[in-house]
């Protein structure tokens, strides 16, 4: 990807407080995002809800690079209306790592980490609810992992509960 | 006689759905009732899930343009316009002006459809028949609109990556120009059916409360956010293809409860008639397809765009490694975020408004479970 530095306000609060918790500042086709390391997150987020008026967190998701020894990008998507601006927090995450919830700092997050557990297993700590929410309760596999094949299935699940041998 | 037990237990756990025919598709909640009263509630969603997101992953770019139409199936030019624009903005082209005026067009229209859509079913919800056969009707004049333009009613797959498939065909500004003249009054017609009907304002008013900090904290946005006082709508905040051309506004209410939602709804359409008529005046002459490359390949990065679809902000975050097909694919749709507010709303309010509740917030299961 070839980003541009990203310099502001934001940026220069930020490098104080949290220096080299925050790897990169980076702009990509005009639009800003920060990685940092997965234990300041939840301080950055706060940081930015709480100081920088970031008061409303649009979206977390999660993107699999199954090669990389942190296989899992976490993404933050965040706006504020004050400022009209929007960011991305990313972080970098291994496989089993579990990230601590933003549900204190934004209640829109249980959904949202939950539909990521369900999709990713990244199971976020200190979450109340981390059940699937859009699969299955008992179905087994991360569909968007990207080992996981478009045609796979959990065949015993499908047997148990439609009662076909497969829904190919 | 009932024993002491039986009497003690004022708690009641019931199932509404998914088989309901006020729940607007698959969704099943949970209530948990102290009498009349609602004190907790579990929204059990995914009957719906097709693995949207992962089809995006193992489709080409412009593969997976008829997909995004089945997410919301009542607004699928706003699912294809956001797509479209995404697509667009990681390749870094733009559509030319041409194309982005019929797809404002387009979409707006779209916008009322979603709307009447919603008033039908709302007030049928609530025990008023009559607008649904109204709404219905003046609907099926957009889906024609649709269908002499792109020959589909629904899932339209109107726009494509880089502008648009087809040209528009003759006299489609002098039907659009007309659909506006005949939607105002008889939008005013509905409005003297339910604006100051009293069994409406009983069932609306104070029904439903989310306030804006609630808003902004549960990331809910569209109508219920500005039914809650927040002027806020993604057309104006960060205009995308030339709406910052049009002159329209964004209707707000106080309130943020059912009442205003629907104030702001009915309103909404109004203003969407206000843009069609000055988008349709000035169409600019020119090509209707940007220069694309017949293979869409962008270079690796990753990018969040959004638009403000009838229901909320409607957003794409896509991850691109410089191959023909997005190594990641999410959609962030407003039903789902929108729905998580629910239970807020409903906690403490009767049984009888959890219909009322479903209903305006305007949900569609399609994109909920994607």
């Amino acid at each position: 990807m070839v980003t541009t530095p990203w310099e502001s306000d934001i940026t220069a609060l930020l490098k104080e407080r949290f220096q080299a918790a925050i790897t990169e500042f980076s702009t990509y086709l005009g639009q800003s995002f920060l990685v940092a390391q997965p234990e300041a997150v939840i301080p950055i987020l706060e940081t930015l809800k709480l100081e920088l008026d970031f008061d409303y967190l649009v979206d977390i998701t999660a993107v699999d690079y199954p090669k990389r020894p942190e296989r899992f990008d976490v993404v933050y998507i965040l706006y504020s209306f004050p400022r009209n601006e929007r960011i991305r927090v990313k972080t970098l995450i291994a496989d089993g790592y579990r990230p601590a919830t933003a549900i204190p700092v934004y209640a829109t997050s249980n959904w949202l980490e939950r539909e990521v557990f369900d999709m990713f297993g990244i199971e976020f700590a200190g979450h109340p609810d981390m059940r699937r929410i859009l699969m299955p309760e008992e179905w087994e596999g991360y569909p968007l992992r990207k080992d996981y094949s478009i045609l796979q299935q959990d065949d015993r699940w499908v047997r148990d509960n439609l009662g076909i041998e497969s829904g190919q | 006689m009932p024993d002491a037990t039986f009497l003690d237990a004022t708690e009641l756990v019931i199932n509404m759905g998914p088989q309901h025919p006020s729940t607007h598709g698959v969704l099943r909640v949970i209530l948990k009732l102290d009498g009349e009263k609602v004190i907790g509630t579990e929204c059990v969603i995914g009957y719906l899930h097709r693995g949207v997101e992962k089809i995006g992953e193992n489709r080409t770019y412009q593969q997976f343009a008829p997909y995004v139409d089945r997410m919301d199936y009542i607004a699928a030019v706003s699912n294809a316009l956001g797509y479209c624009l995404a697509v667009e903005k990681l390749l870094n082209i733009e559509a030319p002006p041409r194309a982005q005026a019929v797809r404002v067009i387009l979409s707006e229209l779209n916008r009322i459809a979603s709307h009447l859509f919603w008033l039908g079913t709302h007030a049928l919800d609530i025990g008023a028949i009559t607008p649904v056969f109204y709404c219905l009707r003046e609907r099926e004049e957009i889906l024609k609109i649709f269908e002499n333009y792109c020959g589909a009613r629904l899932t339209t797959h109107a726009f494509r990556v880089g502008g648009l498939q087809y040209e528009t065909y003759d006299g489609f500004e002098e039907e659009t120009r007309k659909f506006c003249d005949w939607l105002i009054p008889k939008v005013d017609e509905y409005e003297t059916l339910l604006t100051n009907n009293r069994i409406w304002l009983s069932r609306l008013k104070g029904v439903g409360v989310l306030t804006a900090d609630e808003c902004k904290e549960y990331g809910v946005t569209g109508p219920v956010l500005r039914a809650a006082g927040v002027k806020w709508d993604l057309r104006k905040a960060q205009p995308y293809s030339g709406y910052e051309q049009y002159d329209f506004d964004i209707p707000t209410a106080e309130n943020g409860d059912t009442y205003d939602r629907y104030t702001v709804r009915m309103e909404e359409m109004r203003q969407s008639t206000r843009i069609l008529r000055q988008a349709v005046e000035r169409i600019p002459s020119g090509p209707i397809m940007g220069k694309v490359p017949k293979v869409v390949k962008p270079a690796v990065g990753e990018v969040y765009v959004s638009i403000e679809a009838p229901k909320g902000e409607l957003g794409y975050f896509i991850v691109s490694d410089n191959s023909t097909q997005p190594y990641r694919m999410r959609v962030r749709p407003p039903s789902f975020v929108n729905l998580q507010a629910l239970d807020r709303m409903v906690r403490g309010g009767l049984v009888a408004d959890v219909v009322a509740i479903i209903g305006t917030l305007d949900i569609v299961l399609g994109e909920v479970d994607r």
